[in-house]
């Protein structure tokens, strides 16, 4: 656990009340900055990661050693310009990267506290991180802006504090988790429980790992982040190193390559608790229901500029729940742009090249920058 | 730019909000800006020209007119301006209840239909009239709801709004269209521009 020490964290001494109800205070937040914070702290950048990402959003990875997640739209010179504006992502809480999660000692027992752990919610994840603009001296932020969970904790983030960011940018999301998004969740959870090693969670003590139910879970997320016709033209029915079918349950096909591939090298940066806690929280995300049917109440206070963005391939979170978004911040007369960028890609386009998608994010921050500068 | 923004913009106030329903590259939105400081949006249904909108820094949803207007609640806007767009939408008649239900007033811009040059082409070629204005082809053109200023006149007492300025674009120069010139300027004007209300 070396590698950790290549972590920053904040310990969050203030209590936070969890929306289970269980209070916690003097936990990690665990963080990663680009960029400089400029002397009138105006420029700074709140990023939220998806379930599976970390703080560490672009440059390489200290811990895996890979790429970061969001390198393709953060760097220097990139849509999100770390020579102009200040950076700032957190490991969300239940997470597994430095962040108080699931794999931490509880202190009351000295034990890891795998499923012992309070269930979290994007509520909580937003509320932990909220301390940050505190830590760092920021009192309003340029932007917050996310991908898919990302997304939705830009949502709450500015239904919980309306008047802490100037712009903000969900990005393939939704207010309100689908039965068919819980299903996809509750097959992967499946899959880790159903794994002998993860022994209702307590696998750490034991020195295992589920490693093969959280690939699999891995293997089935991965399917619904692509689209059908980006899978069938990258992979369609072509033989993985084989001119001819074997007949058995070898990898035939590079489609099953490839996911095996990714499950098997999912495992060896994720903890499957954490897997299990970040999909409950995406699961019980319902802005809708938190306020009592009408969404448009979640923005009735802000004054933040919007840009909604959302992919035509994209079947996890389609655009129809991205333009139900819209509706919403209309109903109220909020500051709203919208565009569906056309991609191939399905969910993952936000992650990737997918250079529409990457210019209409520099242009919107940097006019909005351009703006308020002027 | 269109000649006719200097128009539109003299009939909004100053401040005002703005809704620019097919916004196109956001000409219009940007000229309402500077000159009227007004709170302006756009609704545009091509990717690119968004894409174009957001380049310049103005607040453009991706959407078509005739399904997307129901997403703003009622009096969303003081101004709802619909540029030479009312002929291309499969029914105009929602098209206006839906610009008069969300904006207090609209300013709406017709192609003239009566304008002599198409009543010639029609009348000599015999075939479809194509002018500057109107370069399409009957069966490739986005304009399936022709109409003439003397319609659109009819078509406010037929659905019953009020039209509480109409000008006529005539080589450039704006001027008054009232019932006694009425015939003059359905004839001669290349644009009518009407500020309505319901």
């Amino acid at each position: 656990m070396n590698i950790k020490q290549n972590i920053k964290t904040l310990i969050v001494e203030k209590p936070l009340k969890l929306d289970c109800g269980q209070t916690i205070n003097n936990f990690p937040l665990a963080y990663e900055t680009y960029g400089s914070l400029n002397n009138e702290k105006d420029n700074a950048i709140l990023v939220f990661h998806a379930l599976t990402g970390d703080q560490f959003v672009t440059g390489i990875n200290p811990v895996t050693k890979k790429d970061g997640w969001w390198s393709y739209a953060v760097g220097s010179g990139k849509s999100i310009d770390t020579d102009k504006y200040f950076v700032i992502c957190a490991n969300v809480i239940g997470g597994c990267m430095g962040s108080f999660g699931p794999s931490h000692v509880n202190p009351k027992t000295k034990k890891i506290y795998g499923t012992d752990f309070p269930v979290i919610t994007i509520n909580d994840m937003v509320n932990a991180q909220i301390n940050l603009l505190d830590f760092f001296g920021i009192k309003k932020l340029f932007s917050v802006v996310g991908g898919s969970m990302g997304g939705m904790q830009v949502l709450q983030f500015i239904s919980n504090y309306p008047d802490k960011a100037k712009t903000a940018i969900p990005i393939a999301c939704t207010s309100s988790h689908s039965a068919q998004n819980i299903a996809f969740n509750e097959l992967g959870r499946q899959a880790i429980a159903a794994d002998h090693n993860w022994s209702d969670g307590d696998y750490n003590s034991k020195n295992i790992v589920p490693d093969k139910g959280l690939a699999v879970a891995r293997m089935a997320a991965h399917i619904t982040y692509l689209s059908k016709k980006g899978l069938q033209e990258k992979f369609g029915r072509k033989l993985q190193e084989r001119d001819d079918l074997k007949f058995g349950f070898d990898a035939d096909f590079q489609i099953e390559s490839y996911l095996r591939y990714q499950g098997s090298v999912f495992v060896d940066r994720f903890d499957a608790n954490s897997y299990l806690y970040i999909t409950r929280a995406m699961d019980y995300f319902d802005l809708v229901k938190q306020f009592n049917g009408n969404l448009s109440d979640a923005f009735k206070n802000t004054k933040a500029k919007f840009f909604i963005i959302s992919f035509t391939s994209d079947w996890l979170y389609p655009t129809q729940e991205n333009k139900d978004i819209v509706i919403a911040l209309n109903a109220v007369g909020a500051n709203v742009g919208f565009v569906e960028i056309e991609s191939d890609k399905g969910h993952d386009s936000f992650l990737l090249n997918v250079p529409d998608f990457l210019k209409a994010l520099k242009n919107f921050l940097d006019k909005s920058y351009a703006e308020k500068h002027s | 730019m269109k000649p006719e923004y200097k128009i539109i913009s003299d009939l909004i106030e100053k401040d005002a909000k703005v809704l620019d329903v097919g916004c196109d590259d956001g000409t219009l939105m940007e000229f309402l800006k500077t000159n009227k400081n007004a709170n302006i949006r756009g609704i545009e249904i091509s990717k690119e020209k968004v894409q174009t909108c957001i380049a310049k820094g103005l607040t453009v949803i991706e959407g078509n007119a005739e399904f997307d207007l129901k997403q703003f609640p009622n009096d969303s806007f003081e101004y709802v301006v619909l540029g030479q767009t009312l002929q291309a939408f499969i029914n105009p008649e929602t098209v206006i209840k839906e610009l008069l239900r969300v904006g207090n007033k609209a300013i709406v811009t017709i192609p003239n239909f009566g304008h002599w040059k198409v009543r010639l082409n029609l009348l000599f070629k015999g075939t479809m009239p194509i002018t500057n204005s109107l370069p399409h082809d009957w069966y490739n053109t986005p304009n399936i709801h022709m109409c003439t200023i003397k319609d659109f006149v009819r078509f406010s007492k037929i659905i019953n709004f009020k039209i509480f300025k109409s000008l006529a674009l005539i080589n450039e120069n704006v001027s008054d269209i009232n019932n006694s010139n009425l015939i003059f300027k359905n004839l001669f004007g290349e644009l009518g521009i009407f500020l309505i209300e319901k």
